[in-house]
C-alpha cells in the first residue's frame, strides 16, 4: 500500500501539470472573440425581441433596410431606398378612403442562402404568410398586418401594398427573411411553428443564414460559434471565425478581457459607463474605449393623475431645481448628454431652441411658492392644509447608475424643500406591474430604447394610456392626454415633406417642453472595448447593431 | 424493508405533486407576464399583438386552469415545451444536466474527499493549534462571497498567471478532456472553498462527538490502536449526520449553483432555472425544480439505506 502512494503523488503532479499550464496565447488574427452580457433565447429573427439576438443575427442575415452610423435609412437586401421620386415608392388612395403606399424593392443579386439556394420572392411572401398569422409567435406583427398583398414582379422584385401611408414607407427593418425552402414545413400546423422553425431545432443550418457569416455552433447559455459563409454576396470579412461569448457578471467579462479569453467586450450588452470609464484608467495601453451616445433616452415619468403633479408649475419646478449638467459631468465625466427632450440630438428632426431648463434653483423655489407650496426655515415645504410637499421615486433595484441618480437628485429637490422617498423594485415588478399598470404614486426613472425620428404614438398619445379596459396596453404611463400632441402625432405620421415634418416635429418638442409630461435627464451611452489592434467597428448609437457592417471589421496590424 | 421503501416512495411521490403545483403557483403570482416585459422593452407592440401573444402563450387562462392542463399531460410523460427556448422542455434541460452534474460532482466529490481528513484531524487534535487554524479557514471559507471568491481566482489564475481559462467551458468545437478539466478547474475550486468550510465543520463536530463516546474509551482500554480506533470506531458513528449533509447537498447536482455559473459563463442549472423562473416558462422552470425535489428526496432515501448500513442498530429496528 505505501509503495502505492509516490505512484499516485507522481500521477496528480501530472495531473495538475497537465491542467494548469499557461493558457494560448493571444487568439490567432483570423479569430475573433467577443463578450456580451446576454445569451439569445431564440435565434428565429420574428419571434421575441432581445439585443443578443439581434447582435448575433446581424452577422448571419440583413433586414431589407436600416439606420446606419450616421441615422440614414439605407438598403442592406434591396438593391435601391424605395422614394416617391424614384417612383419606387406610390401613394394611392384606397377603396375606404384612405391613403395607402405601394413600395417596390429588389433583392440584392447574389444574395443566397448558405445552402446555396437563392434568395428570393418566395421567401419574401412566405415570411409575409408566416408574420401575420396569429399563431405563429412572430413578435411584433404590425408590419405584416399592415400589408394587404404583394405582388411578385419576378424572383427578386416584388411590390408591397400597404394600408397605411407613412413617412417611414420606405422603412422595412422589421420585415426579416426566413428561408421558405427550409421552414415551410415547420409553418404546416402554424400554431406549433414556434417550436418547429430550424432556427431553433437545427440553428447551425447554413441554410437559414445569407449574410458574411453563418452560425457553425451554438452552446446553450455559452457562446455562439460563427464562420464565414461562402455565398455571401458583399464584400469577404476579415475573421475567419467569429466567436461571441456570453458572460452575464460584467465584472467577470472585463477578467476575460484582461485574461486574453476575449477579444472585444460589445458596447450593445456590455460594461456600463461607470465600469467602462474606470477600465479606460486602468488599460488605456492595451484597449480603446469608444463611448457612443445613443438613443437610450433616461426620464422620470411623472403621474399625472397626483394632484399635486398636475400643476404645471410643479412639474416646471421639478426640474428646474435637478442640477444636470452637474450630475451628468460628475457621474459620467459629461460622456452622457443632457436630454432636453425625448428627441436625441444627433436625430435630424431634433429642434435646436427649446428651453433648456438649466439648473435656476431661486425660479424653482418661486414657482412653488406660487403654486402654494410655501416653505418655513429650511425644512419640507407644505400647503395652505398643512400638507407636505413629498414625493416618491421609484426605480430598478438593483441598477447602481439609476441608485446613484436618484440619491443626487433627492438631494438636490431636498434643498428646495421638497421631500423625496426613494422606492426601488425588482425590473420584473417595477416594468411588469408598477410602470405598465401605472402603479407608482409620482415619479418612475427608467429609460426608452427608440429608433431615429421615432414617432412616440406609444408613449404621448392619448389612446397609448394604458387601463384596465385596454387589458394595460400603450406605454404613455404618465397618462399624458393633449389633443394638440395627438393631432401631432397622428399628423407626423403620414406627412411625407421632409421640411413640413420636420416643423410638425419642432412643434411636438415644443410642446413636451411645454407640458413636461415627463422630466428629461439624459441619453445614454453605449461603451465598446476595443483592443487597439481592431479596427472598423462604428457603434451606432441606435438598435441596428454594429455588427450589420462585421465585413468592415479587420485586424489593423501590419 | 420493502414496506419500508414503497412507504417512503409514497411520501416522495406526494411531496412531488405537492411542490409541483406550489412551484406553478408561485411563479404564476410573480407580478408582470412576460408579454408585459416585452411591451416595457419594445415600444412597438400594439394592443393587438400583446392580446394575441397573451392568448398565444396561454396567459390569458385562469392559472389553476393552466396548471391542470400541465399535470394530465406530465403523468403522460410530455413536460411540453419551453416558452423562453422554444424547444421541448426536456431537450433544453438535458445538456445542462450534464453540465451541471459535471461541476457540481467534481465539487461534492472533491469536498467530501478533503473535509474527512481534514475534519477528523481537527477532531483528533481538537483544541491544538491546528483545530484552531482549521476553524479559522473554515469559517474564511464560509464566509467569504461565491462571487468575491470566483474573481480573485479569475483575476490571480487568469489573468496575472494566465495558468487557466476565466471561463468554465471550452470554445473549442470538439474539446479534449484535458481542455474541458482546465475549463472546469476554476469554478470548481470556487464551489469547493466555498463549500469546504461547511462539510469540514461537520465532520469535526461529529468526530469530536463520537470520540467522547463510552466505546471508545471502551476500545482503547481494549488495547487498540489510536489509528484503528479513530478512522474505524469513531469515524464510522460520525459519518451518520454527515451522510445526512451530503444527501442534501445532493439536491445541488442537478439544483446547480446561480453564481458561479454566472461568473464562469458556465451554462447549468442554476441560470437555466433562474431564467426560466424570471420569465415565467413553467414547462422548463417546474421540469428542472421537480427534478432537483426528486433527487433530492431520492439522495435523503439513499441517505437513509446508508444509515442501516453504517449501524446495525437501524438494521435491526
Amino acid at each position: 500500500m505505501r509503495r502505492r502512494r509516490p505512484i499516485l503523488a507522481s500521477l496528480c503532479l501530472l495531473l495538475a501539470l497537465a491542467l494548469v499550464r499557461p493558457g494560448p496565447a493571444a487568439a490567432a488574427k483570423d479569430e475573433l472573440v467577443i463578450g456580451i452580457t446576454q445569451f439569445p433565447s431564440t435565434l428565429h429573427p420574428n419571434i421575441d425581441s432581445m439585443m443578443a439576438k439581434s447582435y448575433v443575427l446581424g452577422m448571419t442575415r440583413r433586414p431589407f433596410t436600416a439606420y446606419d452610423r450616421k441615422w440614414q435609412l439605407v438598403c442592406m437586401l434591396c438593391v435601391t431606398l424605395p422614394t416617391i421620386e424614384n417612383g419606387l415608392a406610390r401613394p394611392v388612395d384606397l377603396p375606404d378612403g384612405r391613403r395607402g403606399v405601394e413600395v417596390t424593392y429588389t433583392i440584392q443579386p447574389g444574395a443566397r442562402w448558405g445552402d446555396g439556394v437563392p434568395v428570393t420572392t418566395k421567401d419574401v411572401v412566405f415570411t409575409w404568410e408566416i408574420g401575420r398569422h396569429p399563431m405563429s409567435g412572430v413578435t411584433s406583427a404590425e408590419g405584416y398586418r399592415r400589408i394587404t398583398r404583394i405582388d411578385v414582379k419576378d424572383e427578386r422584385t416584388f411590390t408591397v401594398h400597404v394600408d397605411r401611408l407613412t413617412y417611414e414607407f420606405a422603412a422595412s427593418g422589421s420585415f426579416q427573411l426566413v428561408p421558405e425552402h427550409l421552414e415551410r414545413e415547420a409553418f404546416a400546423d402554424p400554431a406549433q411553428y414556434r417550436f418547429r422553425t430550424k432556427f431553433d431545432t437545427d440553428p447551425t443550418n447554413p441554410g437559414l443564414h445569407f449574410g458574411p457569416y453563418r452560425i457553425v455552433e451554438v452552446a446553450s447559455g455559452s457562446h455562439i460559434v460563427l464562420e464565414r459563409n461562402s455565398t455571401w454576396y458583399g464584400p469577404p470579412p476579415a475573421f475567419r471565425r467569429i466567436v461571441v461569448r456570453a458572460i452575464e457578471n460584467t465584472a467577470a467579462l472585463e477578467a476575460n478581457l484582461l485574461s486574453g479569453a476575449i477579444d472585444y467586450i460589445a458596447g450593445e450588452l456590455g460594461l456600463s459607463l461607470e465600469q467602462a470609464m474606470a477600465f479606460e484608467t486602468r488599460h488605456r495601453d492595451r484597449f480603446a474605449v469608444a463611448y457612443k451616445p445613443g438613443l437610450v433616452y433616461e426620464h422620470i415619468d411623472l403621474n399625472l393623475d397626483n394632484p399635486i403633479l398636475k400643476d404645471r408649475r410643479v412639474r416646471e419646478a421639478l426640474l428646474l431645481a435637478i442640477d444636470r449638467e452637474k450630475l451628468t459631468q460628475s457621474l459620467f465625466g459629461g460622456r452622457q448628454p443632457v436630454a432636453r427632450g425625448a428627441i436625441h440630438p444627433l436625430d435630424w428632426i431634433h429642434a435646436d431652441d427649446l428651453p433648456a431648463y438649466a439648473y435656476d434653483a431661486r425660479r424653482a423655489a418661486a414657482l412653488l411658492d406660487e403654486a402654494g407650496w410655501t416653505r418655513q426655515g429650511g425644512g419640507t415645504r407644505l400647503n395652505a392644509a398643512g400638507e407636505k410637499l413629498t414625493f416618491e421615486l421609484m426605480t430598478t433595484a438593483g441598477n447602481r447608475t439609476r441608485e446613484l441618480v436618484q440619491q443626487v437628485l433627492q438631494s438636490q429637490w431636498r434643498q428646495v424643500g421638497i421631500e423625496v422617498r426613494l422606492r426601488n423594485e425588482p425590473p420584473r415588478v417595477f416594468f411588469g406591474e408598477t410602470v405598465t399598470k401605472r402603479r407608482f404614486p409620482a415619479m418612475a426613472m427608467f429609460a426608452w430604447l427608440s429608433a431615429p425620428e421615432s414617432v412616440p404614438r406609444t408613449t404621448l398619445h392619448s389612446q397609448s394610456i394604458p387601463r384596465a379596459d385596454n387589458n394595460f396596453s400603450g406605454q404613455n404611463s404618465t397618462g399624458y392626454a393633449n389633443p394638440e400632441m395627438d393631432r401631432l402625432i397622428e399628423a407626423i405620421e403620414v406627412e411625407l415633406d421632409r421640411d413640413r415634418r420636420r416643423a410638425l416635429w419642432h412643434a411636438l418638442q415644443h410642446l413636451y417642453a411645454q407640458d413636461l409630461p415627463v422630466l428629461p435627464l439624459f441619453f445614454r451611452s453605449d461603451s465598446f472595448i476595443l483592443p487597439r489592434w481592431l479596427s472598423g467597428i462604428e457603434p451606432t448609437g441606435h438598435q441596428y447593431p454594429t455588427t450589420l457592417w462585421v465585413e468592415n471589421w479587420r485586424d489593423a496590424r501590419p | 424493508m420493502s414496506r419500508f421503501l414503497v412507504h417512503r416512495f409514497l411520501q416522495a411521490a406526494a411531496l412531488v405533486a405537492i411542490m409541483s403545483f406550489a412551484c406553478y403557483a408561485l411563479i404564476g403570482l410573480m407580478p408582470g407576464d412576460p408579454i408585459d416585459l416585452l411591451l416595457s422593452s419594445d415600444p412597438r407592440l400594439t394592443p393587438e399583438d400583446v392580446a394575441r401573444l397573451k392568448a398565444l402563450h396561454g396567459l390569458d387562462r385562469p392559472l389553476v386552469e393552466r396548471y391542470l392542463a400541465w399535470l394530465e399531460k406530465a403523468v403522460h410523460g410530455e413536460f411540453g415545451y419551453s416558452r423562453l427556448y422554444a424547444q421541448p422542455a426536456a431537450g433544453v434541460l438535458w445538456p445542462r444536466l450534464v453540465n451541471t452534474a459535471a461541476l457540481m460532482g467534481t465539487t461534492l466529490v472533491l469536498a467530501a474527499g478533503l473535509a474527512l481528513p481534514i475534519g477528523v484531524a481537527a477532531a483528533a487534535r481538537a483544541g491544538t493549534r491546528f483545530d484552531r487554524i482549521v476553524n479559522a479557514l473554515c469559517f474564511a471559507g464560509i464566509s467569504v462571497p461565491t462571487f468575491w471568491l470566483a474573481l480573485i481566482l479569475i483575476l490571480v489564475f487568469a489573468v496575472s498567471l494566465g495558468w487557466l481559462p476565466a471561463a468554465g467551458i471550452p470554445m473549442a468545437r470538439d474539446p479534449g478532456v484535458v481542455d474541458r478539466l482546465r475549463h472546469l478547474v476554476l469554478p470548481v475550486a470556487t464551489l469547493a472553498l466555498a463549500t469546504l468550510g461547511g462539510h469540514v465543520r461537520y465532520v469535526r463536530a461529529a468526530m469530536v462527538e463520537a470520540l467522547h463516546q463510552d466505546f471508545i474509551r471502551t476500545a482503547h482500554a481494549k488495547g487498540l490502536a489510536p489509528r484503528r480506533v479513530l478512522w474505524r470506531h469513531a469515524l464510522r458513528n460520525a459519518l451518520l449526520p454527515y451522510v445526512t449533509v451530503l444527501a442534501l447537498d445532493c439536491g445541488t447536482l442537478v439544483s446547480g449553483a446561480l453564481v458561479t455559473e454566472t461568473m464562469f459563463g458556465y451554462p447549468g442549472m442554476g441560470k437555466l432555472i433562474f431564467d426560466a423562473v424570471m420569465g415565467n416558462d413553467y414547462n422548463l422552470a417546474l421540469l428542472a425544480l421537480l427534478l432537483v425535489t426528486a433527487l433530492t428526496v431520492a439522495c435523503n432515501l439513499a441517505a437513509d439505506l446508508v444509515y442501516a448500513a453504517l449501524d446495525p442498530r437501524i438494521r435491526q429496528r
